[in-house]
């Protein structure tokens, strides 16, 4: 094991040049599912970032676009956002949007993980449930928009029933599969332990499924930006969305572009604090991969 | 006094290609304090009828008494121990011991003094507070029986708990739970399809045929306690082995000529 090896024995650069000498290049970096190097890892990350801006400067010098309308480099970009920040108020865009998808995710959560153990864990929920549901998750939230705007209208409830829709039922689904994939025999112990099923429940039963349900609600509020642009595109007077929208009024694609950057930028401040909250309240979870 | 007894036991299941018998007529005893190994081959039934003595299953026919009261239910006297360990990966290994002593609201103090002296007594001294994941498989399965033990249940139930270690660990542990026996005296059944391990544990080995599960015969091991590994080879113990391999071996050829038969 690796791992009982002392550091001062291993020094992690010298351990590099003698795996590369004892097994040879391609040995080192293309045996499947081996790890390489910690330091080629770090660089191979920042490198394909760099791969991507190259490719896009040579493609905005290339492309003739005198006015630097379609392509604009990525300093325009840089420059564009800096200008949103400073004159164009899109930090108050920025506000609304995360205010709506905090919101709407949260009232989603809050129904969708309580129903979604229910089903997992009763068979009578279930099959009360499931079926509507399964049904409901296969029609594009977005879809629904036409529909909301001619019911409800153009207000904030319109944009947190969006985001509702395209992760609660998505979600119920996903956490009711957490709760049936909890061992029975995690449950049985208990029972011969003494423990009546109301203590089964919330004493084992609830516990089992924390970590993954987290790992869900990871995955679920990044698709609920999806849903909020687009309702925002279609009609919102606020929001990222409706800021890009907007901007192609005035043919401003660097506006545009900024402003998709941005919101990948808040998607990765969200799964870091997702990431964060899983390695302080789960320090028992076993890390299958790094 | 705590003796199991299981009074003329058979389990049957509906399946689409209509009713297996999984458990016929399964009549024994195990008086207090016996160490009783069911044998057989794998698929026989044997975990169902641990199952059912632990209340987790309901049997189709017949009944479970423990004490001479039928025991319908799980419950605290009746402890198991699984061959997955089923720990619970988010308590610490003492909070895992104690579990069952929380759940009887024992005051904290007293749930102190047993979990300690269970986790010395299972050598996982500075490990009290390391969640699972940390620990090794023989580890693991040792707090899972500190954990059933730490409960006092009048019977042990034991469903292959050796049967995903490795075969040196694997011995390491039969002594443990033996010299544990020897301490504790508790009334324990043990299911495993290792020979060796049943005739170096159990005082009685039930042998079970194959579906639908019966027993066959059943066999007093008079080897001399407190046991050791030395035994093993002992004379005695080659005698015993041979005897009961025979007839495993004799059911397994039945087994497959029924197969064969039914092809």
């Amino acid at each position: 094991m690796s791992e009982r090896v002392p550091a001062t024995q291993a020094a992690p650069a010298a351990s590099a040049r003698v795996q590369r000498r004892r097994r040879g290049l391609l040995r080192t970096y293309l045996t499947p599912k081996h790890a390489i190097p910690r330091a080629m890892v770090v660089t191979l990350g920042i490198g394909s970032f760099v791969v991507i801006l190259a490719l896009w400067t040579w493609a905005s010098a290339t492309i003739h676009d005198p006015q630097h309308l379609f392509a604009p480099s990525p300093r325009r970009v840089f420059n564009a956002w800096v200008d949103m920040i400073q004159h164009r108020n899109f930090l108050s865009d920025v506000g609304w949007s995360t205010f709506r998808i905090v919101a709407g995710f949260l009232i989603a959560a809050v129904m969708a993980v309580p129903l979604g153990l229910l089903m997992g864990s009763f068979e009578i929920v279930r099959s009360f449930f499931q079926p509507p549901v399964s049904f409901i998750r296969y029609m594009p939230a977005s879809a629904f928009i036409p529909l909301l705007i001619l019911l409800i209208g153009l207000d904030e409830n319109e944009k947190l029933i969006i985001i509702w829709i395209g992760v609660f039922f998505q979600l119920v689904l996903m956490v009711m599969h957490i709760a049936q994939r909890v061992p029975d025999e995690m449950l049985n112990v208990a029972y011969t332990l003494g423990a009546s099923r109301w203590k089964v429940f919330y004493k084992v039963f609830l516990p089992a499924t924390f970590p993954e349900v987290v790992d869900a609600l990871r995955i679920t509020i990044g698709w609920a930006w999806t849903y909020l642009i687009v309702a925002e595109i279609v009609a919102a007077e606020r929001g990222i969305g409706s800021f890009i929208l907007i901007s192609e009024r005035f043919l401003r694609s660097d506006r545009i572009i900024a402003a998709i950057v941005t919101i990948g930028i808040l998607g990765l401040i969200t799964d870091t604090i997702f990431g964060l909250i899983h390695r302080w309240a789960f320090p028992y979870v076993e890390k299958v991969h790094r | 006094m705590s003796e199991i007894r299981f009074v003329e036991v058979a389990m049957r299941f509906p399946t689409r290609r209509g009713e297996v018998r999984a458990l016929q007529q399964i009549s024994l005893t195990v008086p207090d304090g016996q160490f009783a190994c069911i044998v057989g081959p794998s698929g026989c039934g044997k975990s169902t009828l641990l199952s059912i003595a632990a209340g987790l299953v309901v049997p189709t026919e017949g009944e479970v008494l423990v004490d001479g009261m039928p025991a319908y239910s799980p419950g605290a006297d009746r402890g198991m121990v699984f061959q997955s360990y089923s720990l619970y990966p988010w308590l610490s290994v003492r909070r895992n011991i104690e579990f069952g002593l929380e759940i009887k609201r024992t005051p904290k103090a007293e749930r102190t003094r047993q979990s300690s002296e269970l986790i010395h007594l299972m050598k996982l001294d500075g490990f009290a507070e390391a969640y699972p994941k940390a620990l090794s498989g023989g580890m693991k399965q040792r707090v899972a029986i500190a954990r059933a033990l730490a409960n006092d249940p009048e019977v042990l139930l034991m469903d292959e708990p050796f049967g995903a270690l490795d075969a040196l660990t694997r011995q390491i542990m039969q002594e443990m739970l033996t010299d544990l026996w020897q301490r504790y005296r508790k009334t324990v059944l043990f299911v495993t399809h290792d020979i060796d391990e049943a005739i170096f544990l159990g005082d009685v080995i039930y042998i079970m045929t194959n579906r639908p599960g019966r027993m066959r015969t059943t066999l007093n091991v008079d080897l001399p306690r407190p046991r050791n590994f030395e035994m093993v080879t002992s004379p005695r113990f080659a005698e015993l082995r041979s005897q009961v391999v025979g007839i495993i071996h004799e059911e397994s050829m039945k087994a497959v000529e029924s197969e064969l038969a039914r092809a």
